[in-house]
């Protein structure tokens, strides 16, 4: 009994054995045979004996190299000299980039601003007006100095201006074209386009002003985690703390201004400055780059003008006036104005208190709050 | 309907810039503007070819598909022209056209270029026939004579040939025929082996 177990476990081990090794076989084999062409025909030893006569079946056209190097962007000579000349028979880039720009950019482009439209109207529809909890306390305390809010709303105006003339060249022919006519389209086009190549560079100098003015309020803090946890205080009861800025509006700064905002500026300048030697085909994507980022920038800022306008009573004053109320200040940065408590800043009554001509004891100073 | 084209035979280009020097001279090209230019592949290496490129008036013309204000438009005789007067300057049909045939006066700071100018067959622009303003914006209209483009004429050794497709192919197929029908069978290697 105990051989004839011996010997079944045997036989499986020797099976087992076996199959292993024939695996390995199969491997090797599988490996080794396509290359045994090699031992038949070495590869510098194809050359056909010297003198042999032309044979068509193995000759290739000799005007193929020269196509296929053609086809694939290749470079010749010209003598023909301008700002314009290409030395190039056939460029890829064309094609390409028209199929780019006529079809995933536009298609892109305006799902992305027309579903973050969407989502701004869905908002207000669902969640409606933040309103102040306490209403106005009709005291106020600085937010944003008077070079704050000027750089800002360059940058700001700038930008729906630059929106406008930019997607005006790339939608106009679909809209505004069967409006006004190819002569009328034609002239604001034309107009668009001087606006758009010469505001462009002004609104990237003030962007980067704005970027280092702002860097320091925007370094990123234990705070804004918790701030994005509550959903910047959708979820759940309270309101997140915050400091100047909140998680948000870091997020607008560093995604939407930052990054964005550098995409659009520096394909921007190599597409307004030609006369700096880039190729089409450089030109060409930074178009593509210029186009989509700027339109997700556009969808982006839809949602910021929308939370510091319509979406947010209290907050627009911020930056149209400098001064907001102490209580949107508390609901929304409660962080921040206890350090201005801090710092000795006094809050003082609203209308037009810290401006120009200090009016004489204004009525309460309580605006009815709508 | 006749649907123009360009053709240049590789075989027999001999890189002596008639063409472009015509086309300056009958349309008055500015300096910088270039219609047609010679470009030569493999440059002073055996083998090496000159083809003669302009606009090749495109069937489905990518510059046409993005420009913005939509100044292009193919003539019955299938010649891709554009109204100067609509044009911008903004350089797309440039970026697009696989021949880099658009070009521009200017290059400057700002994206200034001027009104994009191209080869137009000898064909003219969107302006009546002959009239002062077609002159000097499009140059000659050849084609309302009943002339074929000045480059294809005055070609010393017809590389160049112009005029409606279907009779260019006739041309360039017998052309073929002659020289030994398949393109395996001609050049220096049909003639001297494969050792070039
Ligand atoms: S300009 Fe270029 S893309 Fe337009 S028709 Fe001529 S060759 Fe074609
Ligand atoms: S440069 Fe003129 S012709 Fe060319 S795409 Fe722009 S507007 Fe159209």
């Amino acid at each position: 009994m105990s051989t004839s177990t011996r010997t079944a476990r045997e036989r499986l081990a020797r099976r087992k054995k076996s199959m292993a090794w024939t695996f390995c076989l199969v491997l090797v084999l599988s490996m080794a045979l396509p290359l045994g062409a090699y031992l038949v025909t070495t590869p510098g030893a194809v050359a056909q004996p010297a003198g042999e006569r032309f044979s068509e079946e193995h000759a290739t056209n000799p005007r193929s190299d020269t196509w296929r190097h053609a086809r694939a962007d290749g470079e010749g000579f010209t003598t023909a000299s301008g700002p314009y000349v290409t030395n190039q028979l056939i460029s890829n880039i064309g094609e390409n980039w028209r199929q780019m720009r006529n079809g995933p950019v536009k298609a892109v482009g305006s799902w992305v601003m027309g579903l973050s439209l969407a989502a701004v109207a869905l908002f207000f529809l669902v969640r409606g007006r933040i309103r102040l909890d306490g209403g106005r306390s009709g005291m106020t305390v600085p937010r944003w100095t008077v070079f704050e809010r000027s750089v800002h709303w360059f940058v700001a105006i700038s930008f729906i201006i630059l929106s406008i003339t930019g997607l005006s060249l790339l939608f106009g022919r679909h809209v505004l074209i069967p409006l006004m006519g190819n002569a009328g389209f034609a002239g604001y086009a034309q107009a668009a386009m001087y606006v758009h190549n010469f505001l462009g560079p002004a609104f990237g100098v003030a962007l980067l002003v704005m970027i280092l003015m702002w860097i320091r309020n925007n370094i990123p803090t234990g705070t804004d985690l918790k701030w994005f946890a509550t959903g910047g205080g959708l979820i759940g009861k309270g309101h997140p703390s915050a400091g100047k800025l909140n998680g948000g509006e870091k997020v607008w700064y560093w995604l939407g201004v930052v990054i964005m905002g550098s995409i659009v500026v520096v394909t921007g300048f190599i597409l307004d400055f030609p006369n700096w030697g880039q190729s089409r085909e450089i030109m060409a994507w930074s178009q593509v780059l210029h186009a989509v980022v700027a339109m997700f920038w556009i969808a982006f800022a839809f949602g910021h003008i929308y939370i510091g306008t319509l979406g947010t009573e209290g907050a627009f004053e911020g930056m149209a006036k400098g001064r907001v109320d102490t209580n949107w200040a508390k609901q929304h940065h409660d962080l921040w104005y206890d350090e201005l408590i801090q710092q000795g800043v006094k809050p003082e009554p609203a209308e037009e208190a810290g401006a120009t001509a200090p009016s004489p004891e204004p009525a309460a100073g309580q605006k009815p709050t709508s | 309907m006749a649907r123009m084209k360009f053709l240049c035979d590789a075989e027999r280009c001999i890189e002596c810039q008639a063409c472009v020097t015509a086309c300056k001279n009958e349309h008055e090209v500015p300096w910088g503007v270039n219609r047609r230019r010679v470009i030569v592949m493999d440059d002073g290496v055996p083998g090496e070819k000159a083809v003669s490129v302009a606009c090749m008036h495109c069937t489905d013309a990518p510059c046409a598909a993005v420009c913005p204000v939509d100044c292009f438009y193919t003539t019955d005789d299938g010649v891709v022209l554009h109204d100067k007067d609509l044009c911008i300057g903004c350089g797309y049909c440039f970026y697009a056209c696989p021949f880099g045939a658009p070009q521009f006066p200017q290059q400057t700071a700002f994206g200034v270029r001027g009104k994009m100018d191209k080869c137009t067959f000898c064909a003219g622009g969107p302006e009546p026939a002959h009239s002062e303003a077609e002159q000097v914006k499009y140059g000659t209209n050849r084609l309302a004579e009943g002339k074929l483009p000045l480059c294809a004429e005055m070609c010393a050794t017809k590389a160049l040939i112009a005029g409606d497709g279907n009779v260019l192919s006739d041309i360039y197929r017998k052309r073929l025929i002659k020289r030994g029908g398949r393109p395996q069978t001609w050049g220096w290697q049909a003639a001297y082996g494969q050792e070039a």
